[in-house]
């Protein structure tokens, strides 16, 4: 079934990557990204993790950023809280929260901005947490560095997190040190930390892959009633298509520091358009036949060193031309529905 | 698949147990003495186990953390002892220092790890990493010694130019494949898979998948599956045994357990997988936090989360028992 | 969990390029990017060159009596000898020249602190190794021993062990020996301990390799780099121990003085404004000393896996 053979026709916007396409800004009421580039300049060369992404997330959506490593989904976390360090620098686009601009704000706008209006969950909690501190103590400290609270009042609401996340026994807990919690366990209480400000948007940097089925279910399971109560956006990064399928709103997926496709879940999941996605979905074992070699994507990621020009796609792509060693452009296909290619799919997914 | 081959056994854990003892130090054995309640601290990570791999089969294991799968799959391999029980190669036992044919079983039975970066020695060149236990143990010799490591990485998928190489110089599925091409070396007949694509990303999954696939057709290896991802196991495997904190509480073939599940932890697994089907999912998470193996509830060790539990459940710990044939569970449910 | 360079090294190195580097060619990249540690090593060099060609280089051999007159004692740096020949550094209380003493001197310090550094080494390694491989009850008894040796001040147990066995070089280097091997046990049984739960010493088990080849081959490669690390602080540390003991006079004869031996002999002369006795050798001996450490600091910070840099 040919979905776009009754809609509108596609649009071709410049060749140049990411420039000029207004849709990211529409769509993003709360974090529009635009065309971001964060470069590394290390002692080999320049590492273009993060090369022209643009993206948006609007009020109480969850967005699933999805890529496999080298991807730069992790560094455009980094990227939107500030957290990228030296070689690293933000070097390119913008980033616009609720329409002020972060890219080269100030050190002190931008602290008071992270944990309070903008959070961020890591994959692992022990980056949250400090081992040598009791639970209570991190937590008042994270509320009573963005605002003037008593301790009695900052433990109250510390208490009435942990309850929100799932945390039986708050009181027991906040008493105790992370070394005595499972990961399960950890990473609820990092993510109680981040909600403990009421923040507009929490960037959830793969929070659940180290961890089991079942813990991961949970958490899922509070990471969507919160976003659901709360109206906060969430942007979750992950290389897991399954966790996104279930969880996100939309997709951006993400190849080599670009963004190449985008939409609503639905329609990037069953009709993938870019040849890398269509690969990506093609692999999972679930859509093979059982016993059957599974559909692979042959040879690996490009180093982000010395990234030829053109499509970073194509060398692994069944679909390349000559073409491809051009820039391709940025097609519109129906509403939020972005592509970075010059022959995508338009079939289904199967 | 290959569901039709005669399953002659190949390798078989009787009752097998394992137990990490923390003992107490000289400091701890004189409080004690006087008085302070100071145990020893046991881990019972694998619980009296039973498992038959026959040849040619592919079967899967799976649990989550603590279930004891990774300490029962290095038992099999001969890296960590057994507390109790036995391991049989082909009808005879391999566990016992000194035993010769413990020996040539331990060449046999080969692992293939989860880690990529640090199941290979960062100091060894790949020709070492490869060729150093086919030439120690007489497989080959020096004479054959680079052609036979061209052979066995061309088989993997792998450049003979790679030979000269540290693994530092590879990403994580070619050093995946030069484990594989490691464990080959030694020509085994069966391989433990240890969570040995769970650091991989899916599309480098996918391509070693594959090779798993073909070498099992190539060289009629037998494979012991050690995952927690279900999709992967239920692409691979013909048959998949459950564990839950070091005791198996289902077994049966692919397509019965993931069309019927039995056993309520198997039930709640598959229920709670993410799928790529299954959009804006209303999750329904199974209660509870996965107890810890050194304090595991008495009885059957699921019943604090069942939602079916019921008095006898914390009482006595269900008997894996033959449901139908071919198909054994451990749940009072089925009584 | 990744910093953000973690990041950016791991998408540099999805696909290596093809540069044929060694461990060893990546090391000496590396560590001679520092330019202090590059002069200290170039110092280092040149202080090793003179205590090899101490006899053949010194403009006198200050052990020789026939050369040696006492006529000559006491002359301040840059005067002549009753034979023409320049006392460039001054001469001692003997006549002595004081720069050949001084090139002696490094020679017997260096080659004291030097080789009781490579016994208390090869001791310690195989003791640590031992101690980490095989756990349990060894483990136990090795690092009580240890433990107990490392409870003494190293230059306690050295003063001891001498007032036993006398003076010497061999006794020296024995006694500096005994008091050195505990160091390199535990730092080698630390960093052993850390790599026998990685899964290559776990493959190598599946493989069937012989204990030995597994300590030797695998094991050990791979605990190098402390070692080497702490082989070269130590090495100035038993360099200065030997001097502190040869200042106290229990250390070695006089008839194959070392740096702290010289230092010793011309204290008596520090407040008669005679400094250059002592002073010089205490110059000699600090270089020595300040670059090793140099040398050890960048060796730490090049072999240390999780510094960026």
């Amino acid at each position: 079934m040919i979905r776009d053979s009754a809609g509108p026709q596609p649009q071709a916007a410049d060749s140049s990557p990411g420039s000029a396409v207004p849709s990211a800004q529409q769509v993003g009421n709360t974090l529009a990204v635009e065309d971001l580039q964060t470069f590394f300049f290390t002692k080999t060369g320049v590492v273009k993790a993060v090369n022209g992404v643009s993206f948006g997330v609007s009020k109480g959506e969850v967005l699933g950023l999805v890529g496999e490593s080298g991807s730069g989904k992790t560094v455009t976390g980094f990227s939107v809280l500030g957290l990228v360090d030296p070689p690293g620098e933000v070097v390119g686009g913008s980033i616009r929260f609720q329409g002020r601009e972060l890219v080269g704000l100030d050190d002190a706008a931008m602290r008071e901005i992270r944990g309070s209006r903008i959070a961020m969950i890591f994959q692992d909690p022990m980056m949250t947490l400090n081992p040598v501190l009791r639970i209570d103590t991190q937590m008042i400290e994270a509320i009573q560095a963005h605002a003037r609270v008593g301790r009695a009042a900052a433990l109250a609401r510390s208490r009435e997190v942990l309850l929100k996340v799932g945390i039986a026994s708050p009181d027991e807990r906040l008493k105790s040190y992370p070394h005595q919690f499972s990961g399960g366990m950890r990473q609820r209480v990092a993510i109680a930390i981040a909600l403990l400000n009421e923040p507009d948007l929490i960037i959830a940097d793969e929070p659940t892959t180290a961890l089991d089925v079942t813990i991961q279910a949970q958490i899922l399971y509070e990471a969507q009633t919160l976003c659901r109560e709360t109206g906060t956006a969430l942007v979750w990064i992950t290389h897991d298509l399954t966790v996104v399928a279930g969880l996100a709103d939309r997709i951006c997926v993400m190849y080599a520091g670009r963004d190449v496709e985008q939409g609503d879940v639905d329609d990037v999941l069953d009709y993938p358009l870019h040849p890398y996605t269509y690969g990506l979905i093609g692999s999972v074992p679930s859509r093979n036949r059982r016993g059957q070699l599974l559909r692979q994507i042959p040879g690996m990621t490009p180093s982000l060193l010395n990234l030829p020009p053109g499509c970073a796609f194509r060398a692994r792509c069944d679909r390349a031309t000559d073409e491809c060693h051009r820039e391709p452009p940025v097609m519109e296909h129906g509403d939020n529905r972005r592509v970075r290619c010059f022959y995508p799919h338009t079939g289904g997914s199967q | 698949m290959n569901v039709g081959r005669v399953a002659a056994p190949m390798l078989e854990a009787r009752s097998l147990t394992k137990r990490f003892v923390k003992h107490l130090d000289l400091a701890a054995k004189l409080v004690r003495r006087f008085g302070a309640d100071i145990r020893e601290e046991v881990v019972q990570a694998v619980d009296s186990v039973n498992l038959v791999v026959g040849q040619g089969e592919v079967v899967g294991l799976v649990g989550e953390s603590g279930c004891g799968k990774s300490t029962l799959g290095r038992m099999v391999a001969g890296i960590l002892e057994p507390s109790e029980g036995d391991i049989l190669f082909r009808g005879s036992s391999i566990l016992g220092a000194g035993n010769s044919q413990a020996r040539e079983a331990a060449l046999k039975v080969q692992m293939i790890f989860q880690d990529p970066f640090a199941s290979l020695n960062p100091r060894m060149r790949v020709a070492d990493i490869v060729g150093e236990a086919p030439l120690v143990h007489g497989i080959i010799t020096r004479a054959e010694f680079s052609d036979y490591v061209d052979d066995v990485l061309d088989r993997c998928g792998l450049d003979g130019s790679f030979k000269r190489r540290y693994p530092h110089q590879f990403s994580g599925g070619q050093r995946q494949r030069i484990g594989i091409a490691r464990a080959l070396a030694v020509k085994p007949e069966f391989i433990v898979c240890d969570e040995s694509v769970a650091a991989l990303d899916v599309s480098i999954q996918a391509q070693i998948l594959n090779l798993f696939m073909e070498l099992r057709e190539s060289l009629e290896l037998t494979y012991l599956f050690i995952s927690h991802d279900l999709g992967v196991v239920e692409h691979l495997s013909d048959r998949v045994v459950i564990m839950y904190l070091g005791r198996v509480v289902e077994s049966t073939t692919t397509d019965a357990l993931f069309e019927q599940p039995n056993h309520p932890y198997t039930q709640a697994l598959l229920r709670e997988v993410p799928r790529l089907e299954s959009r804006h999912s209303e999750f329904l998470p199974v209660k509870g936090e996965i107890p810890s193996p050194l304090d595991p509830p008495g009885g059957c060790h699921f019943h604090p989360r069942c939602p079916h539990a019921m008095p006898r459940c914390s009482a006595e710990a269900p008997a894996l028992k033959e449901i139908r044939p071919g198909w054994v569970s451990a749940c009072h449910l089925n009584d | 969990m990744s910093t953000t360079s973690e990041v950016a090294t791991q998408a540099a190195t999805i696909v290596r390029p093809v540069r044929e580097q060694t461990p060893v060619g990546r090391f000496l990249s590396d560590f001679f990017e520092s330019r202090i540690a590059t002069a200290a090593v170039a110092v280092f060099a040149v202080i090793l060159f003179v205590a090899i060609f101490a006899p053949w280089i010194s403009p006198q051999d200050p052990y020789d009596l026939m050369v040696v007159d006492v006529m000559n004692s006491r002359m301040q740096p840059g005067e002549k000898s009753l034979d023409g020949m320049t006392f460039v550094l001054g001469s001692d209380g003997a006549g002595r020249d004081m720069l050949s003493a001084i090139f002696y001197g490094l020679r017997t310090s260096l080659g004291v602190g030097v080789m009781s550094a490579i016994i208390a080494l090869c001791i310690g390694m195989t003791v640590g190794l031992s101690a980490a491989y095989f756990g349990g009850r060894t483990d136990s008894l090795i690092m009580r021993i240890v433990d107990l040796q490392l409870s003494f001040p190293a230059i306690l147990i050295a003063l001891i062990l001498l007032s036993i066995v006398g003076k010497g070089v061999d006794k020296i280097i024995i006694a500096l020996v005994i008091a050195q091997w505990a160091y390199y046990a535990r730092t080698v049984r630390a960093s052993a301990l850390v790599e026998r739960r990685k899964e290559y010493i776990e493959a190598a088990t599946c493989l069937a390799l012989s204990h030995r080849r597994i300590v030797f081959r695998h094991l050990l490669p791979n605990v190098l780099p402390p070692l080497i690390v702490v082989g070269t602080l130590q090495t100035a540390h038993a360099i200065s121990l030997e001097a502190t003991l040869s200042f106290l006079g229990v250390g070695l004869p006089q008839t194959e003085p070392s740096l702290g031996l010289l230092i010793s002999n011309g204290f008596e002369y520090m407040l008669s404004g005679k400094y250059w006795i002592s002073f010089f050798p205490g110059i000699a001996l600090l270089i020595t000393i300040v670059s090793i450490n140099l040398v050890g600091d960048q060796l730490r910070d090049v072999l240390n896996p999780r510094l960026e840099r």
